[in-house]
C-alpha cells in the first residue's frame, strides 16, 4: 500500500536528517553550510506537507511544530532549521487566510486597536478544510526554495556597490557568502583582503586559499594581530551564523574583538547575511547561547599531566552587540541594524517565535 | 677661518703621515686638533647656511669641553658603526684606506677617520636632501641637561630593508667589521630574507627559522666568539626568548667575551674591546633584531668599557667590568622584579580573577610571589597562535599550585566578564606612552577596556626606550611566515602558499598599545601612568 510506505519513508527521512544534524554540530560529520541546512529543512518540510496525513491547516501546523521541536532539539545551535520552520508556518497561515478570502494583511499584526475592540474573538483555530490548500502550500514552499537558492547570488550582486578600488578589506574565518561577495567584486575591482585565521579551527586558511585562487591579494594573519593591523583596514566584511532579533550577531569566536577594533578605528563593519539566518531569538539566554566543543582543540592531549589541573574552554560563538555593526547586506538589500526587528515581523508570525 | 682651516688641514696631513710611518701615538691634544680641523674642512667645503655654521661651532665647543669618553658614547648612541661610504670630498688620502691594509694603525687615526667619514656622510646626505636639518651632536645631553639638544637619529638599518642603498651599506659594514688582519673569507655573512613579504611590511626583514645565520659561517670562525655564535643560534631558533631572558643571556655572553679577551699590543682596552664587540652585535642583530632592553644593556656595557681609565691594568679592568655587568643584572632585573612584585601584590586582593597573556617572566614572578603571601586568586591564561607561549606560563603556574584556566585569544570576549584584573608584561615602553609588547596585547587591552576591567602593565625601567611610535607597522619584527601553517585532520591547507602568487602570510611579533587602554604601569620606581615614561627617562639620564 502506498500510504504506510510513504509514511515510513517519511519518518526515515526525518530520522536521517535529525542524525545528520546531531553529527554535523559536533564537528565529526561533514561540515555543512547554513544554506545547505536551510534547503534541506525546507525540502523536508515540503515532503511532510505532501505526504503526511492532515485535513486542516491546524493539523498541518501541529505536525510541523512537532517535527520542528525535534529538529531544533537535535542541534540547538543550528538556528536556520528553526527559522525555516517558522517561515513555513507563516506560509501556511497566509495560504489559509487567502483561501478564506479575508484581507489578512491587517489581521497579521496585532494592533492595539484590534486588541481593544475585538476582545477574545480573534482566536483562529485553522480548522476549516480547503481542498486547494495543500497545493498552494507546496507551491509557496517551492517559491521559498527558489529564494533560498538565489540568496548568495543576490548578495554578491551588491558587491560592487560597497567595494571601491585599492581597498583593504578584513574578514575573519570562513564564510561562503563573504567569499562569493568578494570574488564577485574582484572581477571588476582590484583590492586587498586580510583574513584572520580564527583559531583553533583555522578556517581562515581555506578562505585565503580560495580568495587567492580567484586572483585577490590575500594575507593571512594570526588572531592576535587583528588590532595591530586594523589601522590600515578600510572595511571589515564578515559573515555570521545567526542574526539575532535585536540586530546583534552570533558569529564565530573572535568576531567581537574584530568588531571592537573596527569601532576603535571607526572602520565600518558590514555583515553579509541572507534572510534565512534571521532568528527571533534574543541574546540573553545564558545557557543556550554559547556552544562549546572539545577543549582538545585548544590544549591537546599531548600536553600531559597539567590537563587534569586546568580548566580549558573552547567556545565556538561570540555575541556582537548591534551598536558595533554598521550595515547588514542581505538578499533583499542593505539595512541598518535598527531595521532588523521590522524584517523579522514580516518573516515570522509572533505566535511562532516559540515553537 | 675657513681658509686657514684648509691650510691647517694640509699641514696636519703631513703630521699624520709622519706619525703613521713612525708608528707613533698622537697625543690627546693633537688628536683633538685633528678632529676639529677635519670638521671645519668638511663644513667649509659644503654650501651651508648660517644655522649649520652655528651648529659646527657648538660641536667644536662641545668637543673641546668634553674629554674623549663622550666620543665613543655618542658613537654608540648613534647605534651604527661608521659606514663604509668613502667621503665624496677630497679628504687627504691617508684617511680613506680600509683598515685591512694597515694592521698596526694607531687607534687615534682610526678614530679620526671614522669621525671624518661620519661627518662626510652626514654632510653628503644633507646636501642630497637639500635641507639643512639639525646637525647637533648626538645626545651629549649628559653634560648639559638644561639644553634640549636636537637629537640626530640615524634610522636603524632593520627598518629600512626596502632601501637598496642601506642594504649595500650594511653589506659593506659587515665586510669591514673584522678584526684587522683576517682575510675576507672569515667575515660575518649577510642574512637573506625569505618568502613573499606583505607589501605593507616591505621595509622590514623576514627571515626563515630553517636557515639560521650560523649555517653561513665558516668553522672555526675567529671573528666571532663561540659564546656569541651559540647565543645567536639560540635567539634565531627561539630557544632564548623573552625580553629579560635575552638581555641576561646577552650579558652573560659578554662576560665570557671579556674573560677571554686579551688586549693586543699598542691598544687600549677601553677602545679595542668596544671595537671587538661591534661585529658581535651586528651578528646578533642579524640573528634576531635587538630588543630595546638589549640595546640599553649594550649601551651600558659600552659606556662602562669606555670609562675604564687607560692606566688600569688588564686584569683589574676585566674584573671591574665583570662586576659592573653583574651589578647591572642584579639591580635592573632581579631586584627590580622583587620591587615590582611587592607593589603589585598590594593590587591583588583575595578572590581576584587575574588574566594574563603569553609568558612574561615578570608577571609569572609576581603571581608566584602573591601566592607565597597567601593571596587567594585564580588565573586565566590567554594564549595565541603561532607561538603558543601561554602554555609555558600555564605549566609554571600549575606547578606552583595556582588554579588556572586556559583559552585562546579569540575566546577572550567570552571569558572577560569573569575577570577582575588584567596583568600584562611589556617588551619596551616608548617615550610617547605606548607600550610595545607581544602581538595581541593591544587586543586584550582593547577588549578589557570595553568590559571596564583594569589593565596593569608591569615593566622594569631598563626597558624604557626613547623611541616613539604610534602604530605597529613602522617598526616591528616579522617572524618566519611558515609558523602559521597548521595541519588539521591530516590536511594542511596552506602547504603550498609560496606557489600562490597572491597569497601572503604575516607573522608579526610585536604590537603597540595606546596609553588610553592602560590604567597603570608598575615599575621599580613606583606605580606610574603610561604618560610618565619620558619623565623617568629624563631623570635616569640626569642620574647617569
Amino acid at each position: 500500500m502506498p500510504g504506510p510506505d510513504k509514511e515510513t519513508d517519511l519518518t526515515e527521512r526525518v530520522e536521517a536528517f535529525l542524525s545528520d544534524l546531531k553529527r554535523g554540530g559536533s564537528g565529526a560529520g561533514p561540515l555543512r553550510g547554513s544554506a545547505e541546512t536551510a534547503r534541506e529543512t525546507t525540502a523536508l518540510l515540503r515532503k511532510i506537507t505532501a505526504q503526511a496525513r492532515w485535513s486542516s491547516a491546524g493539523d498541518l501546523m501541529e505536525i510541523i511544530r512537532k517535527e520542528g521541536r525535534r529538529m531544533t532539539a537535535a542541534q540547538p545551535s543550528e538556528t536556520t532549521v528553526g527559522n525555516m520552520i517558522r517561515r513555513v508556518l507563516k506560509i501556511i497561515r497566509e495560504e489559509y487566510a487567502r483561501s478564506r478570502g479575508s484581507s489578512e494583511e491587517a489581521d497579521q499584526q496585532e494592533s492595539l486597536h484590534k486588541l481593544l475592540t475585538s476582545g477574545g474573538l480573534c482566536e483562529e483555530n485553522f480548522r476549516q478544510h480547503f481542498a486547494p490548500l495543500k497545493a498552494n502550500v507546496i507551491e509557496a514552499i517551492n517559491e521559498l526554495l527558489t529564494e533560498l537558492e538565489g540568496t548568495t547570488d543576490n548578495i554578491s550582486m551588491q558587491a560592487l556597490e560597497h567595494i571601491h578600488s585599492n581597498e583593504v578589506i578584513m574578514t575573519i574565518g570562513r564564510s561562503r557568502t563573504v567569499e562569493a561577495f568578494l570574488r564577485d567584486a574582484a572581477r571588476k575591482r582590484k583590492f586587498h583582503v586580510i583574513v584572520a585565521e580564527c583559531a583553533p579551527f583555522c578556517q581562515g586558511h581555506e578562505m585565503a586559499t580560495n580568495l587567492s585562487k580567484a586572483g585577490i591579494e590575500t594575507t593571512v594573519i594570526a588572531d592576535a594581530a587583528i588590532f595591530a593591523v586594523m589601522s590600515r583596514v578600510n572595511k571589515v566584511i564578515i559573515g555570521t551564523q545567526t542574526v539575532l532579533a535585536n540586530g546583534g550577531l552570533r558569529a564565530v569566536n573572535g568576531t567581537h574583538t574584530l568588531a571592537l577594533a573596527a569601532k576603535h578605528h571607526s572602520t565600518p563593519l558590514i555583515v553579509c547575511a541572507p534572510m534565512f539566518k534571521l532568528s527571533p531569538q534574543f541574546p540573553n539566554e545564558e545557557d543556550t547561547f554559547h556552544k562549546f566543543v572539545s577543549p582538545h582543540e585548544v590544549l591537546p592531549f599531548t600536553e600531559g599531566e597539567i590537563l587534569s589541573k586546568v580548566n580549558v574552554h573552547c567556545p565556538v560563538f561570540d555575541y556582537v552587540p548591534p551598536e558595533l555593526i554598521t550595515l547588514f547586506i542581505s538578499n533583499i538589500g542593505g539595512h541598518a541594524p535598527s531595521y532588523i526587528y521590522r524584517l523579522m515581523s514580516e518573516l515570522y508570525h509572533p505566535e511562532d517565535h516559540e515553537l | 677661518m675657513a681658509d686657514s682651516g684648509v691650510t691647517d688641514g694640509y699641514e696636519k696631513k703631513g703630521d699624520i703621515e709622519r706619525a703613521k710611518s713612525e708608528g707613533k701615538e698622537l697625543t690627546k691634544e693633537e688628536k683633538q686638533r685633528l678632529r676639529k680641523e677635519k670638521k671645519q674642512q668638511k663644513k667649509s667645503k659644503e654650501k651651508k647656511d648660517d644655522k649649520v655654521i652655528q651648529e659646527s661651532g657648538k660641536e667644536t665647543r662641545g668637543d673641546s669641553s668634553a674629554a674623549s669618553p663622550p666620543q665613543p658614547s655618542s658613537q654608540s648612541t648613534a647605534q651604527k658603526a661608521p659606514s663604509a661610504v668613502p667621503p665624496p670630498v677630497s679628504v687627504p688620502a691617508p684617511e680613506a684606506p680600509t683598515p685591512a691594509d694597515k694592521p698596526a694603525k694607531s687607534k687615534a687615526e682610526l678614530k679620526a677617520e671614522r669621525r671624518a667619514r661620519q661627518e662626510a656622510e652626514r654632510a653628503s646626505k644633507q646636501s642630497k636632501k637639500g635641507d639643512p636639518g639639525p646637525q647637533g651632536a648626538v645626545s651629549k645631553s649628559k653634560a648639559a641637561t638644561n639644553e634640549l639638544q636636537p637629537v640626530v637619529k640615524r634610522l636603524p638599518e632593520h627598518i629600512q630593508v626596502d632601501n637598496p642603498d642601506v642594504l649595500k651599506k650594511l653589506a659593506k659594514k659587515l665586510e669591514r667589521q673584522q678584526t684587522p688582519g683576517q682575510n675576507s673569507a672569515k667575515k660575518i655573512p649577510l642574512r637573506l630574507d625569505y618568502g613573499y613579504k606583505v607589501s605593507l611590511f616591505s621595509h622590514l626583514h623576514q627571515y626563515s627559522r630553517k636557515a639560521p645565520l650560523t649555517q653561513q659561517l665558516s668553522i672555526p670562525s675567529t671573528v666571532i666568539h663561540p659564546a656569541i655564535v651559540r647565543l645567536g643560534l639560540q635567539y634565531s631558533q627561539g630557544i632564548v626568548a623573552g625580553s629579560n631572558a635575552r638581555s641576561v643571556a646577552l650579558l652573560h655572553a659578554f662576560k665570557q667575551v671579556i674573560r677571554d679577551y686579551t688586549t693586543p699590543p699598542n691598544e687600549e682596552l677601553s677602545r679595542d674591546l668596544v671595537n671587538r664587540l661591534k661585529p658581535y652585535i651586528s651578528f646578533l642583530n642579524q640573528c634576531r633584531p635587538l630588543s630595546a632592553s638589549m640595546g640599553n644593556a649594550i649601551k651600558y656595557v659600552k659606556k662602562e668599557i669606555s670609562n675604564i681609565p687607560s692606566q688600569c691594568k688588564e686584569e683589574e679592568a676585566k674584573h671591574k667590568l665583570l662586576k659592573c655587568i653583574e651589578c647591572y643584572i642584579k639591580d635592573k632585573i632581579i631586584l627590580a622584579a622583587t620591587a615590582i612584585a611587592e607593589s603589585s601584590i598590594e593590587k591583588i586582593s583575595d578572590g581576584d580573577v587575574i588574566l594574563i597573556y603569553g609568558c612574561s617572566s615578570l608577571v609569572n614572578h609576581i603571581l608566584c610571589e602573591a601566592l607565597e603571601k597567601n593571596r587567594k586568586f585564580r588565573v586565566i591564561v590567554v594564549d595565541s597562535r603561532p607561538r603558543l607561549e601561554g602554555r609555558e606560563a600555564l605549566r609554571r603556574l600549575v606547578q606552583r599550585g595556582i588554579s588556572c584556566t586556559y583559552v585562546l585569544i579569540s575566546a577572550v570576549s567570552y571569558i572577560l566578564p569573569e575577570v577582575s584584573k588584567v596583568f600584562l608584561g611589556a617588551h619596551a615602553l616608548l617615550a610617547n606612552g605606548y607600550v610595545m609588547s607581544r602581538v595581541g596585547t593591544s587586543q586584550i587591552a582593547l577588549v578589557a577596556k570595553a568590559f571596564n576591567v583594569p589593565v596593569l602593565v608591569c615593566c622594569e625601567t631598563y626597558k624604557f626606550c626613547e623611541r616613539v611610535q604610534t602604530d605597529s607597522f613602522v617598526s616591528n619584527e616579522l617572524d618566519d611566515p611558515d609558523d602559521l601553517i597548521v595541519t588539521r585532520n591530516g590536511h594542511t591547507q596552506l602547504e603550498n602558499w609560496q606557489q600562490e602568487p597572491s597569497l601572503g602570510l604575516l607573522n608579526l611579533v610585536y604590537d603597540v598599545t595606546p596609553p588610553d587602554f592602560v590604567d597603570l604601569v608598575i615599575t621599580e620606581l613606583g606605580m606610574i601612568p603610561c604618560t610618565s615614561v619620558p619623565v623617568v627617562l629624563r631623570v635616569k639620564n640626569v642620574d647617569q
